[in-house]
């Protein structure tokens, strides 16, 4: 049934929509053979500065948002600014568009006038990803911390540890497994955001796309750009429906909580 | 010591003097007193909400309390400031749903106080535990996971886990309550075990057959107040108060059914 179902879709769209009135005029502008197999290889040579971007920005998120979400959790009431400051961060970068923060960071910092290379809109443009999405993964990470049982915790400290050591030793190992498949989907979306950076400055995938359909006067490059970012982004989107599948099938299974 | 030097014989192991913990506006505790010595098996009776739990939670330092002290061979361990964590290291609990660290194995569970609080080295902790494992019939679980073993293992395994540590004084926290029938016994043979070897014992417990033939003396508790205790002989068959002759009736009415 599925299979016919689809079929038939499939079939009155490849016929019906190029009976469309506009059709000619769409695939000249949008699927032109010739401009694709022009712009294609220095489209992938841009997009190898995506994938730098995105290489050095995902760690950074992590870890930075770990700290985060580890000062938002800390019990001791002396600490408790320290606290107040993650809420802080997260409420503001979480509430912010996030090209917004790249266009406050990436002009308003190497308007300081500083030496290059810390003039650089591309390290600025990163550090504004890092912050934005920062906020995000540490709520991640947060919901993760706070899934694993109190009762694990009272084990851990019945035993003598520290709470440094039960947090290291108990708790962020089954929080972390808990929220891989999110912090996936929020690398998915990371990956998708490092165009913003163009915004304001470096000529990546995006970016250079927008160069060529203004040499070609053709839409064909955006097209084009948008099957690499499907390449890279529906693979990973797969991984992490199946991760996410196979932990609910193991917590199902599972007795403790 | 405590400057009565009336005290002739040895210090109570663990004694608790007017302690006082409210949760919120309930009182739990009010003014409790307890005394358990050396080498004792002490069992708690009373309605879920009497307060046994609390007092279990209260001497392992889980819960503060508001008001009173809480010695350990004759220590204050109550006082505020004091680090937890190595009065911690002499008093184990077992809880009524075991909380073992579902991520790892049954061995990692036993040796990773000893290891992180201890300073134990791998090997040595491995050896003694699973000189524990075999004692208790586990041996050959040492690898498996907690969620792969029944809920008398479990609870076995959360019993040796502790035992590593060696604790000078065992609590149990309604040990048995979350398990299906027909493991009851299982769990209840290693607290046998335990008191052979002449292990000082708190024992908060539904089970009342099981808590005559083990304890050497039996508390009831009601509303946070230790309303009577004697030996089990005493306790049960010529309760003195009124409610404790009613809490008797009740509970040996639904085994009886």
């Amino acid at each position: 049934m599925a299979v016919v179902s689809t079929a038939v879709v499939g079939v009155a769209v490849v016929v019906l929509v190029p009976k469309a009135p506009g059709w000619k005029r769409v695939e000249a502008s949008f699927f032109a053979g010739d401009v694709f197999a022009d712009v294609f290889p220095g489209l992938l040579r841009a997009f190898w500065l995506d994938v730098k971007i995105f290489a050095w920005s995902a760690p950074c998120i992590l870890a930075l948002a770990m700290l985060i979400a580890l000062a938002r959790n800390v019990r001791s009431p002396a600490l408790f600014p320290l606290r107040l400051l993650a809420a802080l961060y997260t409420d503001v970068f979480r509430g912010v568009p996030v090209i917004l923060t790249i266009y406050l960071i990436g002009f308003g910092i190497p308007g300081l006038g500083l030496e290059r290379p810390w003039n650089s809109p591309l390290l600025w443009g990163s550090m504004a990803l890092v912050l934005a999405y920062s906020a995000y993964v540490a709520e991640v990470f947060r919901a993760g911390i706070e899934s694993v049982h109190e009762g694990q915790r009272a084990a851990a400290r019945s035993l003598g540890m520290s709470s440094r050591q039960t947090m290291t030793s108990v708790v962020l190992p089954q929080a972390v497994r808990r929220v891989v498949p999110a912090l996936m989907n929020d690398m998915i979306s990371l990956q998708k955001d490092v165009a913003l950076v163009s915004l304001i400055g470096p000529i990546e995938l995006l970016r250079q796309a927008d160069v060529d359909k203004s040499l070609n006067a053709n839409f064909t490059p955006y097209v084009a750009a948008a099957m690499i970012f499907l390449a890279v982004t529906i693979p990973l989107t797969r991984l992490a429906d199946y991760l996410l599948h196979r932990q609910r099938r193991r917590t199902g299974a599972t007795a403790v909580a | 010591m405590n400057g009565n030097g009336v005290r002739e014989v040895a210090l109570p192991k663990v004694e608790l003097r007017h302690v006082t913990k409210a949760f919120g506006e309930r009182v739990v505790l009010d003014e409790f007193d307890l005394v358990v010595d050396d080498g004792e098996v002490v069992c708690l009776i009373g309605a879920s909400g009497s307060g046994k739990s609390t007092v279990l939670r209260c001497i392992n330092l889980l819960e503060p309390i508001d008001d009173g002290e809480i010695f350990l061979d004759g220590n204050d361990i109550a006082m505020p400031g004091l680090d937890p964590d190595p009065i911690r290291q002499r008093i184990g609990i077992v809880f009524q749903q075991f909380n073992l660290f579902p991520h790892r194995s049954v061995l990692d569970n036993v040796t990773m106080a000893p290891r992180k609080v201890l300073g134990r080295g791998k090997a040595e902790s491995a050896a003694s535990a699973t000189v524990l494992l075999t004692r208790f019939g586990l041996r050959d679980k040492a690898d498996a996971y907690p969620d792969q073993l029944s809920g008398g293992q479990q609870q076995r395994v959360a019993i040796v886990r502790a035992l590593a540590m060696r604790p000078e004084v065992m609590l149990l926290d309604e040990i048995t309550s979350s398990l299906d029938p027909e493991l009851v016994g299982e769990v209840l043979d290693v607290v046998r075990e335990l008191k052979r070897e002449g292990m000082t014992m708190l024992i908060a417990t539904h089970e009342m057959a099981f808590a005559r033939e083990i304890a050497d003396r039996v508390c009831f508790l009601h509303d946070g107040v230790l309303l009577e205790s004697g030996r089990p002989s005493e306790l049960f068959d010529r309760p003195q108060q009124e409610r404790t002759r009613q809490f008797l009736a009740r509970v040996t009415g639904v085994t009886a059914r």
